[in-house]
């Protein structure tokens, strides 16, 4: 080791900060003009990590669902009782269902209907939340030859999760539909009219851009539109909800707070990238 | 710290002692890269995000304040690198916001290391509010949006609220665990 004398150990012990804090201001300076970079960057960070929580996942969900189950036995009579009166309910929607779809078939017959492809999907776990102060995402375990392709659809058991923005070698990024940078759009189930529901960060999406002369219904079902070739159309996305100062959101369907395992979907739409999809598939153009 | 100045001869610290004396050395920074890691795990938490960049800062300034020459700018500089991949921030804001806390730290230690602990907690409420505000602020600039300031404030209380945890069991490792005098 080289022996310097003990003022020049420290002036460079005390010019070490500001020049830490100049780097700081280069890797910022550096984050914006290669977003690739720091994308790569994650992305291998999280497959390193991505096996390790991915054991950490079981347990832990274990853990919370013996917690929610130890909850639900305070209410155990309130809810058999609704539960009864839900199933009186569906009983009779099921009729009407199946009256329904024997109606579609026979309609679908006659007008020779070419029926959409099946798309193939293939089961993630999530393994971690992959979201920020200011983002909201989750990250899924892969294995190491998986073929998940960026701006494929996520949905859980009930609804539209997000789309996938990121990819490393074991592991995905989904952005989530409530994200800031989140942008999709919907159809609303009773009027037909097209909206687009904005992320914010927050529990509820946003619910904008309805033509005039149609107000969303409080309880009206949001589906996703296939406008723009992003989504295929009639994905069940959620229900309008009103908030107090009048402004339109979605409750989604699904249960993005505890997201455990999630299908994605291959429709083979590739009309709108995500943002940090868009960005790589302009570097490869530039190749 | 004491027995360094001691005159007299001492026996050349043994390979165990001097390898007992680094990781004594470094528990700070790995105890609080290893918070980092465990918060973004499932765990299922309400406001983890927030939690985790809470837990860096804590543990920035704590150690920068109590125990400098084991929580060094190059380390702050990797906290902040990890913070900012793992909280998906754009990369260098959390950086520059624990540079800029352990800078303020050292400035300050004089005077708050002979305060008592209510003191130094109000001073960390100002320290955790102007660095949620400078890390908003910084990912508005970099994201080029005025983003809603409200998780700012979450995480600014929570910080307030999660300090004093921190610094219990910092302060018990401080005298023990990461004192290298003990090796």
């Amino acid at each position: 080791m080289i022996r310097l004398s003990i003022p020049v150990r420290q002036a460079l012990a005390k010019l070490t900060l500001p020049v830490l804090i100049a780097a700081a201001f280069g890797l910022m300076l550096l984050g914006k003009a290669d977003a690739l970079l720091a994308e790569r960057a994650r992305m291998a960070l999280a497959d390193a990590l991505a096996p390790i929580y991915g054991l950490l996942a079981e347990p832990l969900a274990n853990t919370r669902n013996a917690i929610d189950n130890a909850r639900r036995m305070l209410t155990i009579y309130e809810d058999n009782t609704r539960l009864r009166e839900e199933n009186e309910r569906l009983r009779r929607w099921q009729s009407v269902a199946l009256a329904l779809d024997a109606e579609n078939t026979t309609l679908k017959a006659n007008l020779h209907w070419v029926p959409d492809p099946t798309p193939s999907y293939l089961t993630a776990r999530v393994v971690a939340d992959a979201g920020g102060v200011y983002a909201r995402a989750v990250l899924l375990s892969a294995g190491p030859n998986h073929s998940i392709v960026k701006g494929q659809i996520a949905l859980d058991d009930r609804g539209l999760v997000g789309r996938v923005t990121e990819l490393g070698e074991r592991s995905a990024r989904v952005l989530l539909l409530t994200d800031m940078n989140s942008r999709i759009p919907v159809i609303l189930e009773g009027s037909r009219a097209r909206a687009m529901l904005s992320g914010t960060n927050g529990a509820r999406p946003r619910l904008m851009f309805w033509p005039e002369g149609v107000t969303p219904a409080e309880g009206e079902r949001v589906v996703t539109s296939a406008e723009a070739n992003a989504f295929p159309a009639g994905l069940p996305v959620g229900t309008v909800h009103y908030t107090a100062n009048n402004v339109a959101e979605v409750v989604p369907l699904a249960r993005l707070d505890r997201l455990e395992v999630v299908r994605l979907f291959d429709y083979g739409l590739r009309g709108v990238l995500p943002p940090e999809a868009s960005v790589a598939r302009n570097a490869e153009r530039r190749k | 710290m004491s027995t360094e100045r001691l005159p007299g001869i001492r026996p050349r610290p043994s390979l165990w002692r001097r390898l007992d004396m680094a990781a004594r050395r470094s528990f700070p920074a790995s105890v609080a890269a290893l918070l980092l890691l465990a918060t973004s795990a499932p765990l299922g938490l309400p406001g983890q995000a927030e939690l985790q960049a809470t837990i860096a800062l804590s543990c920035v300034f704590f150690w920068s304040l109590f125990r400098p020459a084991s929580m060094p700018p190059a380390a702050v500089f990797l906290l902040g690198l990890l913070a900012d991949l793992l909280g998906y921030a754009p990369p260098g804001v959390s950086v520059l916001t624990l540079l800029l806390v352990h800078g303020l730290a050292l400035h300050w230690r004089r005077v708050l290391t002979q305060l008592g602990f209510m003191l130094v907690w109000l001073c960390f409420v100002g320290i955790a509010s102007g660095a949620a505000g400078l890390e908003w602020a910084l990912t508005s600039m970099m994201t080029f949006r005025l983003l809603p300031p409200a998780p700012a404030f979450f995480q600014a209380a929570l910080g307030v609220g999660v300090y004093p945890l921190l610094a219990v069991m910092f302060t018990h490792a401080h005298q023990t665990l990461a004192e290298p005098e003990h090796a």
